[in-house]
């Protein structure tokens, strides 16, 4: 890694950044793909010309692909556990009186 | 974990359950290497597709079909990174991909190795070659490989520029001077057998098949998909009075579909074994694209490493 937690091309091959893009009407970052570029300014201007040439997009980030910390598939089921054994988080676990909208 | 029978089983009983794979899960080994291959063809498919197209901007007829065809081609370049991305996450550096294309080691589309001999062949190629294409690509965008499905779902929302503006210079010059609608109807004798045999052999000649639709790669067969192009092709030349150069093609009342004569699958396989009439040109015009570039790919290592440095100091 370089100084600023740039990934060092190991191959001749430039470092390869993760590519998020906003749409225009305010919904969240999403994943779009990759791109390959010596640094982060650059990613930027790839990332720009590769995802978004129909005005996609408002916002862009790039982030480098090494510094992404992910969950391990095969650990999802006890991962996600804590999630899954609560039915009493969603709206339909509560009974009201009949013929009432609640 | 090893291909163990279990892990597989497991594996195709997530398939099953439409699940997408994702990059990190667990795959069998064959099924990731027929997606290296499948997605890497692909992705050279797009950025050798370039070529034919390329050839013609600087000699469009007017100045809106030059844009069109130029933010075409620029789209093309864009699918050709969107797959690459795709296919790097099976743990395949890109370098090594470009390499592949590079040596003649892998394939790509033989639809490209057909020379675009007058303007109207881009007309025939966004008409056939990316309406084959959108057919082909939307069946694709339910792949059980997430970054392919993905990719494809991004490219599908392009193509119907790509075909919309090729039908367009198509419809153009078959309403012009009897000599333009000669060339229209010309590039459409070339083009549409080179475009029935982009959908691949009949299923039960091709090897790749079988696995890749347990796998949930394919979700249709290749017959299945040529089809339906051809059934959505044929009102489209009616309607702009060009003849498919077909003299079985007639309606099979008891399919429903278009029936069409037979493909010359020989052709094919020579094409596709390197014997087509631009195999060699494609090759080496990708290859000095690729050395032209080296200055830029030296100038943007050169300027990050003087950036680099310069930022060394106050890090340390
Ligand atoms: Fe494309
Ligand atoms: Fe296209």
């Amino acid at each position: 890694m370089a100084d600023d937690g740039t990934p060092a091309p190991s191959d001749g091959q430039w470092p390869l950044w993760e590519v998020f893009v906003q749409p225009p009407r305010g919904e969240p970052f999403e994943h779009a793909g990759s791109v390959h570029a010596v640094d982060a300014e650059s990613a930027l201007q790839n990332a720009r010309d590769v995802y978004t040439r129909r005005g996609e997009a408002v916002n862009i980030w790039v982030v480098p692909t090494a510094a992404i910390t992910a969950s391990t598939p095969a650990d999802s089921g006890p991962f996600f556990d804590p999630g899954n054994d609560k039915p009493y988080r969603h709206p339909q676990f509560y009974s009201v009186p009949r013929g009432v909208r609640v | 974990m090893p291909d163990s029978p279990d892990a597989i089983t497991e594996f195709e009983a997530r398939i099953a359950a439409g699940e997408t794979i994702e990059p990190k899960d667990w795959m069998p080994d064959r099924y990731r290497k027929q997606l290296i291959r499948m997605m890497s063809q692909h992705a050279h498919s797009e950025v050798v597709g370039m070529l034919p197209e390329g050839n013609w901007i600087t000699r469009a007829p007017t100045l809106r079909r030059k844009m069109g065809l130029l933010a075409k081609v620029q789209d093309e370049a864009g699918h050709g990174l969107y797959i690459y991305c795709g296919t790097e996450t099976l743990g395949v550096g890109r370098a090594e991909l470009v390499d592949q294309l590079l040596t003649g080691k892998a394939k790509y589309s033989s639809i490209f190795n057909y020379p675009t001999l007058t303007w109207a062949d881009i007309g025939a190629i966004g008409w056939f070659v990316d309406g084959a294409a959108i057919v082909n690509q939307t069946m694709l965008a339910k792949a059980s490989y997430g970054p392919y499905a993905r990719a494809m779902v991004r490219i599908c929302k392009e193509e119907n520029f790509h075909k919309r503006q090729g039908y367009e210079i198509m419809a153009t010059l078959a309403a012009g001077t009897p000599e333009q609608k000669r060339m229209a109807q010309d590039a459409v004798n070339r083009w549409w057998w080179p475009s029935l045999m982009m959908f691949g052999p009949s299923d039960k000649d091709s090897p790749n098949s079988a696995e890749l639709t347990r796998w949930g790669v394919k979700r249709k067969g290749n017959d299945e998909l040529r089809q339906r192009f051809v059934n959505l092709t044929v009102a489209q030349a009616v309607a702009i009075d060009l003849k498919l150069p077909d003299p079985e093609l007639r309606p099979d009342p008891a399919t429903g579909d278009w029936h069409f004569g037979p493909i010359d699958w020989d052709e094919f396989s020579r094409v596709v074994h390197g014997d087509g009439p631009l195999n060699r040109e494609r090759l080496a015009a990708r290859r000095q694209a690729h050395s032209d570039g080296e200055w830029v790919r030296e100038a943007a290592s050169a300027y990050a490493a003087k950036h680099t440095a310069a930022a060394a100091p106050a890090a340390a």
